[in-house]
């Protein structure tokens, strides 16, 4: 038997064609003179009504192809004219608003579309902006949660108080609990805003085809089925009419599965309407400014405790900044509210959030999705709990554990599916044990001691999280081996750089019996598989995965059969080695994959020698029908996966810092990660999402956030401003160990590993920062987050005694 | 309002290649959108990522900077030019696919090229200057600890073969 290619650490295919400049990003889509370009006229305010829009000016540039406003939209396709879609309704979301994909009377953010233009080439489109006039009459912005809170002003005219959305869930009775415990403490804090910033921002093209009726569309999203559909909707065409070809992403990080963006709609509508190919392709300061931010939160929590730490009642009130618009609902507050828990299990629980209106950027997933907010509350609480009661941190932390033998364990609350918070699997002990011996736990207080001595400040923090991965609500997969042995494989949710190609061709390979190398898949393109929710959530390894193992068994069983019956012998005594079926122990009986595909599809013409076998005076029991009645024709196996429920990663991470006593630099030394995502399909793979998610945490923690004034100007947007860490501020290693608890709800056992790296960096640092600076400041505490050297060094002399 | 155009004799990966373009137009749109060299991608276009850095006469620039009509009779080298004679991977590309060293690839052929260039200056860097040589281009999803390892394996197989 071949090895099988589970768990190896595979070259990753698809390297091939990025190494030598040929991956093909939308903007490689449909390079030249023929295809027209847009360019989208954006607010320079934060919250305006727009009086008047004059083009005029426009008309008469060369090149210009067409200018619209929002009054153009409804004689273009009149579902245009309709706010866009809000994708993820929720009973608790009473004034839930979106955006229309041109601004209609008042914009709410500085960004939002106000013009869009097509012109020869983007240099002309922009000329052609910068001719258009708005006048404005200026509303009061509201920036920032205390000002959203205070509501002295409204985003919306119609939603009092800017609150979008309140919702509570509570299990027992968290304050009763809290008022009659031993011991309670108060928290509140504050996480800032970041945003994904992936290398490639948004961008699409769309090709109209007068010929036959139909439109083709590429965009650099995270979901082709969803843009597919919202495309479909506005334009007022049949499902059936749209094609959206997800081509290589330059990186996601969640903010393109927010959809459908103005674009993706207008570069479609304009395709038709010129009958020309039209191409968008977002600048790095419009992705700053009109697409998603996230993680802006504050936090107050109360918690009562016993002698030991153990959680009595917890409770937790947040207000989630979502920005002037809800397209993605409340996703982002709901995970922060049930994935808070982590791996404890508190007695009690309440929690509530208000998911509040600012005149910023709208706020979407990014990589964690509310996680690292939530991670940040809980883990500073038990940081917290473990400094007043005198304990070792590690130690406050297991006694609330949820144990090994109390899976599955049900928290009694609703998940951002709609379905129970229930762990799948885990093993948070052992876990423990690990991450300890990684980064040295037990040593480092003789270590801290020693450095104190010399003037040094160093410190170390611990954070755990528990992570629902591969929500639902499913997706699919078709395998299908070609006459010629090829096996081509298909999955409707995109990639944006998690190596797909690869991990999918292994489990094929597997389970088919083929080389890795005769397998090709394609991912989020609705010509080869229509059906498909979208990568995000962790999802594209437990949802495809499982689809494709699922499929490619099906095909399997298939070969075998049709084998069965050419061989002469019992399918039991087949296997199938490098895409070879053979009788186990007579291995000259045998009959490759690619003439099963041949037998498998009855001809009546001929078109090359291996057709020949098939054609009707070959093959084929003339007493029978040539393909039978619960048969179908071909070497093809189609299957779908759609669990109860998201099965649940988890990981623990742990740094040790140096912060300056004089310049306040805060240094890494040295950073320790154990992940839990189940079996791993490519540990190679999963390392690097997890290299990946730590530096972007790091950035998260330590340098990247949203700087809006008061006017709600957003001051830093560029890569000149918006510090992305470079190779300098990430460390030279991180220590990794995994834990590998197989998920029971998947026939791999596998779990997601995409977000995990990003999710306690917050959390983490903010403790090992506090530790390090409390060897010289004994009372230091942090409550906000991120933290540069500037902010800490405000804080060390906010908080040093008088 | 028409937009004067001038000539450009521009060498690109060793092929003469012609251009005529307004004075405004970008080397970096210059290679994709007239060239069709889709491999030298955009990220920033404020020269910070990196992502866009192609060698100019051996010399690592950005080509978001740079004004196409600027570099006449000069030689450009993409990514696309990276590769063997006989078509096989480059040192620094076989690396960059031994050591995992990208996920996305967008900021790829930007990494490629500035290492292409730095191993020429300096073909066995230590660990630091390793680092130090990749240190002005972002890389979004790898976290760069795999850059640097390939860095130091593109070294030992320039070491190892004829480069």
């Amino acid at each position: 038997m071949t090895t099988k290619l589970m768990g190896q650490r595979v070259q990753r295919v698809e390297d091939q064609r990025f190494l030598r400049g040929q991956g093909r990003y939308v903007d490689d889509v449909a390079v030249g003179p023929d295809t027209l370009h847009a360019a989208v006229l954006r607010s320079p305010h934060a919250h305006a009504r727009i009086v008047d829009i004059d083009v005029s000016a426009v008309l008469d540039v060369e090149g210009v192809h067409a200018v619209w406003t929002y009054d153009d939209l409804a004689d273009l396709s009149p579902p245009m004219a309709e706010p866009l879609p809000l994708l993820i309704p929720h009973p608790a979301l009473t004034h839930g608003r979106t955006q229309f994909a041109l601004a209609k009377d008042e914009v709410n953010y500085m960004g939002e579309a106000i013009a869009f233009v097509v012109a020869e080439d983007r240099y002309v489109a922009e000329d052609a902006l910068a001719r258009i006039r708005v006048d404005y009459e200026l509303l009061p912005p509201v920036v920032g949660i205390p000002a959203a809170r205070a509501a002295a002003h409204l985003v919306h005219e119609d939603v009092p108080g800017n609150v979008g959305a309140r919702l509570e869930q509570e299990v027992g009775d968290a304050r009763a609990a809290i008022a009659t415990a031993p011991h309670r403490l108060e928290l509140d804090l504050t996480v800032e805003r970041s945003s994904c910033q992936p290398m490639e921002g948004r961008g699409v093209v769309a090709r109209w085809d007068p010929d036959v009726n139909r439109l083709t569309a590429w965009s650099s999203t995270q979901t082709s089925t969803g843009v597919r559909a919202a495309v479909a909707v506005k334009l007022g065409l049949d499902l059936g009419q749209v094609d959206v070809i997800t081509p290589d992403v330059g990186g996601g990080f969640g903010v393109k599965i927010n959809h459908p963006w103005p674009e993706e709609l207008l570069v479609p509508l304009a395709a038709r309407a010129l009958g020309r190919t039209v191409k968008f392709t977002e600048d790095r300061r419009e992705h700053f400014i009109s697409t998603a931010h996230e993680r802006g939160q504050e936090q107050h929590i109360e918690v009562g405790f016993d002698d030991d730490g153990r959680l009595l009642g917890l409770s937790v009130e947040f207000w989630h900044d979502h920005g002037a618009y809800t397209p993605y609902g409340l996703i982002v507050p709901i995970i922060t509210s049930t994935q808070l828990l982590g791996p404890y299990k508190p007695q009690s629980y309440r929690v509530v959030f208000e998911s509040i209106y600012t005149n910023t950027v709208m706020v979407t997933p990014y990589r964690g999705a509310g996680r690292p907010q939530a991670c940040f509350a809980m883990e500073r609480t038990m940081d917290a709990i473990a400094q007043y009661l005198g304990k070792d941190r590690t130690e406050v932390r297991a006694v609330n554990f949820i144990q090994p033998d109390e899976f599955p364990y049900d928290h009694g609350l609703v998940f951002q599916d709609g379905r129970e918070l229930e762990y799948d699997s885990g093993d948070y002990p052992a876990m423990l044990e690990k991450i300890r011996a990684l980064v040295n736990w037990d040593e480092f207080p003789a270590y801290q001691a020693e450095m104190a001595a010399q003037g040094r400040r160093v410190g170390i923090g611990l954070a755990c999280y528990v992570e629902g991965t591969g929500v639902g609500p499913y997706e699919g997969a078709h395998v299908h081996v070609e006459t010629s042995g090829k096996v081509k494989v298909a999955t409707g949710l995109t990639t944006q750089g998690q190596g797909h190609a690869t991990v999918f061709a292994q489990l094929v390979a597997d389970e088919l019996g083929v080389r890795l190398e005769d397998v090709e898949v394609v991912t989020g393109d609705t010509r080869r598989m229509p059906y498909a929710v979208g990568t995000f959530a962790s999802r594209a390894a437990v949802m495809s995965g499982s689809a494709i193992h699922l499929a490619a068994k099906r095909t399997k069983e298939k070969a075998l059969r049709i084998a069965a019956e050419a061989l002469e012998v019992d399918e039991k005594d087949l296997q199938i080695v490098d895409g070879v079926v053979s009788v186990i122990g007579l291995p000259e009986a045998a009959i490759d994959l690619g003439t099963i595909s041949v037998l498998s599809n009855p001809l009546r013409y001929a078109f090359d020698e291996a057709s020949k076998a098939a054609t009707q005076f070959s093959v084929g029991d003339p007493g029978k029908p040539p393909v039978a009645e619960d048969d179908e024709p071909g070497l093809e196996g189609k299957d779908f996966y759609s669990p109860e429920r998201a099965t649940f990663a988890s990981g623990m991470h742990a740094v040790i810092v140096e912060t300056d006593p004089e310049t306040a630099e805060i240094s890494i030394l040295k950073y320790a990660v154990v992940h839990d995502c189940g079996n791993l399909i490519n540990p190679m793979i999963v390392e690097g999402q997890i290299h990946g998610g730590v530096a972007q945490g790091i950035g998260g923690a330590l340098y990247e956030r949203m700087a809006y004034d008061e006017s709600g100007q957003l001051l830093n947007a560029s890569f000149m401003d918006f510090l992305i860490p470079y190779v300098t501020e990430i460390p030279d290693r991180i220590e990794i160990d995994h834990l590998e608890t197989p998920s029971p709800l998947n026939p791999l056992g596998i779990k997601g590993a995409g977000e995990a790296g990003v999710i306690p960096s917050a959390a983490v640092f903010a403790a090992a920062i506090e530790d390090a600076e409390r060897t010289a400041l004994p009372g230091f505490g942090i409550t906000a987050m991120p933290i540069s050297p500037s902010e800490l060094f405000a804080l060390r002399h906010h908080q040093e005694p008088s | 309002m028409t937009e004067e155009l001038l000539d450009v004799r521009l060498s690109v990966n060793g092929t003469p290649r012609p251009l005529r373009v307004p004075a405004r137009r970008l080397l970096s749109d210059a290679l994709r959108h007239d060239l069709g060299l889709t491999g030298t991608h955009v990220g920033c276009e404020h020269g910070v990522c990196g992502a866009c850095t192609v060698l100019l006469d051996g010399r690592p620039v950005r080509s978001c900077l740079v004004l196409a009509v600027s570099v006449d009779g000069q030689e450009v080298t993409t990514v696309e030019g990276l590769a063997e004679p006989d078509g096989s991977l480059g040192p620094v590309q076989q690396a960059f696919a031994e050591c995992h060293g990208l996920q996305c690839g967008f900021c790829t052929p930007g990494f490629l090229t500035t290492i292409t260039a730095g191993l020429r200056d300096n073909p066995s860097p230590t660990h630091e200057e390793a680092r130090e040589m990749v240190a002005g281009n972002l890389c979004r999803c790898t976290g760069y600890q795999n850059i640097v390892k390939a860095v130091e394996r593109a070294a030992e197989i320039g070491a190892e073969g004829p480069s």
